[in-house]
């Protein structure tokens, strides 16, 4: 049994490190292009500085893991064993108590510190404070809806535009919307834009980001919405500014044709 | 099979130094003794068994849940037939809501807190601290009882004509509050709500009970740091509960009302749910869904703080006796857990980080949430410290202790992620989130209650369960449990969110089937495997080995009663001398001096 133990938690540590230190082919052999068991390619702003906190913390955890998880292997394969005598008798040590208190504390305390700038940037109401306001998003069982100001660059006009599913929008500039929900909780949550958001019904949330890429990119409702939740999916476009004037343009032109067919 | 025996019991310890009178001691009849007991011991055993039956219901709903993720709506085997004649044997999206709700509020409600608080709160509290029983033996025998209507609103609930619940277990409004939101539910919510209501007056009681016995109650010599750490666990569950009960409590009966008069406590103005005005038919509005996650969190973080402290306290004590050697830093240990206990009330916004709740707030619960990783931390050096230089004994119980180390180790590191307020933006509702609680409360206290089990039963039973059984059903656990959770770390890295039925339409999602197919397998194989355990229990309760008053060798005081103590527990006087984890001690030849033992 001595063996065994030993083996199954060296087997969870080797597990464990192989899961940090090869996200290519982890367990499950390579994986399609463009994926991996680690998180996807940030193309937002503040991806980066996301993106490097959780792997500095991934850092430090893998340190604590396998110092702790080494200490239990060696402990249990070294004094499992049968031998004479009684055990050492201590009922503790006031000395590595500190030292085993004030290490993480300093450490914890270093986390804490360094995360809180990157917060404030992503979530203050200073981070769109002032700034133009680009679209209005609305979230509802089951879908996603998002209006422009149109032309003329004001909402509540004649003008406005309306996507359903398709939020697009330029690249490289920061992108300010009101956040809203009519009916329960939703969740604006796109992976690559390291962006989530709750939807509350009776509150309008300021949010921004800001695409270093384009391209098309899946927003997917994070919080349970209802039945349907599971499919509540849109859509971010990226373009470029050349492309997202033109895009207006032609949504605006769309409009006003349809508009006169409906006469 | 049940505790009490026909021993003739001697006088019993009341409150300390009192010597109580005996009582002529009748025999009770089959009803009183089995049933309507107000012995905490058979108490313990009827949550035990509560428990352990709806573990296997929760379980069931989340091997289904696993079926659904593997192969999306398709028919599912055996039972699909039964359960969905109606739409081709499969899964529907309403029935996967209610199973990741019920199976959430099965296995938080009435499978993990009763067990830990409930099972072996009331069995080892009285005699581990050398009481004849609790301080109300009738109020305990009711907490049980109110189990009873809490399981009935919880199957009714369940069985609700048009869907179960399809809230979660959070019940976040108003998708739980305005009807047109979940159509299928119709009263399923409510009874939700009430079941929770008497889980929480069955909590409370045993709560009260437990403070009590402990402050007043315990045997002579018994000072408070010569508790064993599980009785210091469970004083402290009790108070988290005493705590935050009550605003669980005020919030259901909130909800409640928002459900059935419509106050409006947590429905905002201008609300159109499903082409619907919940105003247009009188309900009242102007309420707040982000009140409902203040008050719930405000709870439920200390509820899961509730499931897993006993289970720390009890791997101490697991650890100190089979390891045969001194807790290590007993003081540091219940500063630890006190220290939990505290900060566990001040941390609840780490839930909301992404709610709308204002971001500056946010960063204060940041912070305390960062400072509670460092009682858990010390707790886990506490315990590598007592395996330094002991005599472990790799028996079943020290099997399962350790396997609750290594995984609270885990379930304990990737906790840090999350309380990183920028991280927490990606990760939150993903299944990095699912992996880490499943770590702590699958991996973490279901493997304590196990260490439990297999350590507690001979004094419950009186009989030992079988050893090499107990090994094989700990090798295969560990490992399925290892492939089951680990790799949904994995798929939170990828984004994937829980609570999402069908995630492979989604271009970010689509390569995740196959490792959720391995994750499924490896669930059903942990469920099967569950099996040897199940018949390792019954027929070890008729044909286990017997056995004496101290089987493990142990020195705390549930070992000088009998196997199993008869009503009133111990049958002679007992003083207690020194602390709990006196093993190795070199005043005595054994390894071991028992708290009660006198030295001339
Ligand atoms: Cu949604
Ligand atoms: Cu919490």
């Amino acid at each position: 049994m001595r063996l065994i133990a030993t083996l199954l938690f060296a087997a969870l540590l080797v597990f464990g490190i192989w899961s940090f230190v090869d996200s290519e082919t982890f367990l499950l052999g390579p994986m399609p292009d463009g994926y991996s068991w680690w998180w996807p390619e940030y193309t937002s702003t503040f991806g980066g500085d996301i993106d490097f906190l959780f792997t500095f913390i991934s850092w430090l955890i893998l340190v604590f893991f396998v110092g702790t998880m080494g200490a239990l292997i060696m402990f249990v394969f070294k004094y499992s064993k049968k031998r004479e005598g009684k055990a050492v008798f201590s009922h503790g040590n006031h000395k590595l108590e500190m030292i085993w208190t004030g290490i993480p504390a300093a450490l914890l305390l270093i986390i804490a510190f360094m995360q809180m700038t990157t917060w404030a940037d992503i979530k203050f109401a200073g981070a769109t404070a002032g700034k133009q306001l680009f679209a209005e998003v609305f979230a509802s069982q089951f879908d996603w809806r998002f209006r422009y100001p149109g032309i003329d660059g004001r909402f509540g006009t004649a003008d406005d535009i309306e996507s359903v599913y398709e939020f697009v929008v330029p690249v490289d500039e920061d992108i300010v919307f009101n956040l809203r929900s009519h009916d329960v909780l939703h969740s604006f949550f796109v992976p690559v834009l390291r962006l989530k958001q709750d939807a509350v019904p009776g509150m309008t949330i300021p949010v921004w980001f800001n695409s270093m890429e384009e391209g098309t990119f899946d927003l997917i409702c994070a919080e349970l919405c209802g039945w349907g939740h599971y499919k509540m999916a849109g859509r971010i476009t990226v373009v470029s500014r050349a492309e997202f004037d033109q895009w207006i343009v032609d949504k605006t032109a769309e409009k006003y044709s349809n508009g006169q067919e409906n006469q | 099979m049940s505790a009490p025996t026909t021993t003739h019991v001697k006088p019993g310890m009341g409150a300390p130094g009192t010597v109580r009178e005996h009582h002529e001691h009748h025999e009770l009849s089959f009803l009183r003794k089995y049933i309507f007991s107000t012995d905490h011991k058979v108490i313990g055993i009827q949550f035990l068994f509560t428990g352990l039956t709806f573990f296997v219901v929760g379980g069931l709903m989340a091997m289904a849940i696993r079926w659904q993720l593997a192969w999306p709506w398709t028919k599912m085997p055996v039972i699909g037939g039964i359960l969905f004649p109606n739409t081709g044997e499969a899964i529907t999206p309403e029935f996967y809501t209610m199973l990741f709700t019920m199976h959430g509020t099965l296995m938080i409600f009435f499978v993990i807190i009763p067990l830990l608080t409930g099972a072996f709160g009331n069995f080892l509290i009285p005699l581990m601290i050398g009481a004849p029983d609790m301080a109300f033996p009738r109020l305990n025998m009711f907490g049980y009882w109110a189990m009873i209507p809490a399981i009935a609103c919880i199957v009714m609930s369940f069985m609700n004509p048009g869907g179960g619940p399809a809230a979660g277990w959070t019940a976040y409004p108003p998708l739980s509050t305005i009807e047109t939101a979940a159509p299928g539910s119709l009263s399923a919510q409510t009874y939700w709500l009430l079941a929770l209501t008497w889980i929480g007056v069955s909590s409370m009681m045993g709560a009260i009970n437990y403070v009590t016995t402990i402050v007043k109650m315990r045997a002579p010599g018994m000072t408070m740091m010569r508790m064993p750490l599980v009785i210091w666990a469970l004083f402290i569950a009790a108070l988290l509960q005493l705590f935050a009960l009550p605003v669980l409590t005020a919030a259901s009966i909130m909800q409640i009302l928002d459900r059935t008069l419509h106050t409006g406590f947590f429905t905002p103005t201008n609300l159109v749910v499903n082409q619907m005005n919940p105003e247009m038919v009188g309900a009242a509005a102007g309420g707040q869904p982000l009140l409902w996650q203040h008050l719930f969190w405000f709870y439920s973080h200390p509820a899961v703080y509730v499931m897993v402290v006993p289970a720390m306290g009890m791997a101490s004590d697991i650890l100190a006796t089979h390891a045969r050697k001194p807790l290590f830093g007993y003081k540091p240990m219940v500063y630890s857990l006190a220290s939990i206990a505290g900060l566990g009330f001040i941390v609840w916004g780490h839930h909301m980080f992404t709610s709308g709740m204002n971001p500056a707030l946010g960063m204060t619960f940041m912070v305390s949430t960062i400072i509670i990783a460092l009682p858990s931390a010390i707790k886990v050096f506490n315990w590598l410290g007592t395996l330094w230089g002991a005599r472990i004994r790799l028996t079943t119980p020290m099997l399962n202790a350790l396997g609750f180390v290594a995984m609270f180790i885990v379930g304990g590191l990737s906790g840090i992620w999350m309380a990183a307020t920028p991280v927490d933006i990606y990760i939150h509702d993903t299944y990095i989130i699912v992996a880490h609680f499943h770590y702590i409360v699958f991996g973490g206290s279901v493997f304590a209650i196990f260490a439990s089990i297999y350590h507690w039963f001979p004094k419950m039973f009186g009989r030992m369960m079988n050893e090499t059984l107990g090994k094989i059903h700990f090798v295969g656990s560990f490992i399925f449990t290892n492939c089951v959770f680990y790799m949904m770390h994995q798929l939170g890295m990828a984004g994937l969110m829980r609570r999402t039925a069908m995630p492979y339409d989604y271009e970010t999602y689509a390569h995740l089937q196959p490792l959720n197919q391995f994750i499924s397998i490896s669930a059903f194989c942990l469920f099967a495997w569950q099996i040897i355990f199940v018949f390792n229990f019954f027929h070890s309760l008729w044909w286990g080995k017997r056995v004496g008053r101290n089987p493990w060798q142990g020195c705390s005081l549930e070992w000088e009663a009998p196997s199993p103590p008869g009503h009133g527990n111990f049958d002679h006087q007992i003083e207690v001398y020194r602390g709990p984890y006196e093993y190795a001690s070199p005043e005595v030849e054994e390894d071991y001096l028992p708290q009660a033992k006198k030295l001339s």
